[in-house]
């Protein structure tokens, strides 16, 4: 834990000067985002570099709840909610139950390796960035409305048989598919340290 | 706020989504980062749904990007606990053969 102290002080300065910028850049709104913000991108970047698995996944939490208040912040707060149940009360504890249940490995992490990989990622997203921005034509919207709750507009669009309804049973049937799929590949070898030599 | 801002931070991290695919010799590692490129790809439809004419279009996308996200979750660590168990090991380049 020696590491501890110049990250802490890491993240408070990394807090204070999103924070400071967002607001001085657009007000309370700007703050708000300058903290989703540091939260989503913080816990990536955390996850990137932690050598262990466990707080890679923790990390995770708060990369997951930084785009829960981005989404927040865009006027879409039934997809802010789905995004806190599902990714954070279903994929994390599934990822988590994955880092529990297998062999734990601390030594696999190089660090010229991940700022390789950074670079290379920076450079490819970047180039296509670049050559988008000058092609992409967007239709904007032309006054922004004030952002009200979607659940309602959702919900209905998404029992409108003109609308989503297909998609959505898809869904439906695509969900159970897929578990009752996850559960047989994963039942052939029980968890148990005696079943090693059985095939 | 405008539109920028949000596809700058969807870019950063989906920056960091690839990165960590590429660096970390984990699978579990993989799967973080395809849920962060998920995620990333997710910021963008919002976005680009709120600063449209037709706000519902992008959301609606987002919900199945997540319904999509969900169901990979499941079906992939099912498969790293099979890969664990027949290869005991969870580098990705120690899944090299397809019978046993």
């Amino acid at each position: 834990m020696n590491s501890s102290k110049p990250f802490a002080a890491l993240f408070a300065a990394a807090l204070i000067a999103s924070l400071g910028a967002g607001a001085w850049w657009a007000g309370a709104m700007g703050a708000a985002f300058g903290l989703f913000a540091l939260l989503t991108i913080g816990g990536g970047l955390i996850c990137l570099f932690e050598r262990s698995v466990v707080r890679s996944a923790f990390a995770l939490l708060s990369t997951f709840l930084g785009t829960s208040g981005l989404f927040l912040l865009l006027g879409s707060d039934f997809l802010a909610m789905a995004q806190v149940l599902i990714y954070v009360g279903g994929i994390l504890a599934l990822l988590l139950f994955g880092v529990m249940l297998t062999p734990p490995d601390l030594g696999e992490r190089r660090l010229p390796r991940v700022f390789a990989a950074l670079v290379a990622a920076a450079a490819v997203v970047g180039l296509a960035v670049w050559r988008c921005a000058d092609v992409a034509a967007f239709r904007r919207a032309g006054a922004l409305e004030a952002p009200r709750s979607d659940a309602e507009v959702i919900g209905v669009a998404f029992l409108d048989p003109t609308q989503y309804l297909v998609p959505f049973e898809l869904a439906a049937v695509f969900l159970t598919v897929a578990l009752v799929a996850a559960v047989y590949i994963a039942r052939r070898r029980s968890i148990d340290p005696d079943s090693k030599a059985a095939p | 706020m405008g539109l920028g801002a949000y596809l700058c931070v969807s870019a950063a991290l989906l920056v960091i989504g690839i990165a960590l695919m590429l660096a970390r010799r984990n699978i579990l590692y993989v799967l973080m980062g395809l849920e962060l490129i998920l995620n990333a790809a997710n910021i963008n439809f919002v976005a680009f749904a709120r600063f449209s004419a037709s706000p519902l279009d992008g959301r609606m996308f987002a919900i199945f990007v997540i319904i999509l996200a969900a169901a990979e979750a499941a079906v992939a660590l099912a498969i790293i606990l099979h890969v664990v168990q027949l290869f005991h090991s969870v580098k990705p380049s120690a899944v090299d053969r397809l019978r046993e």
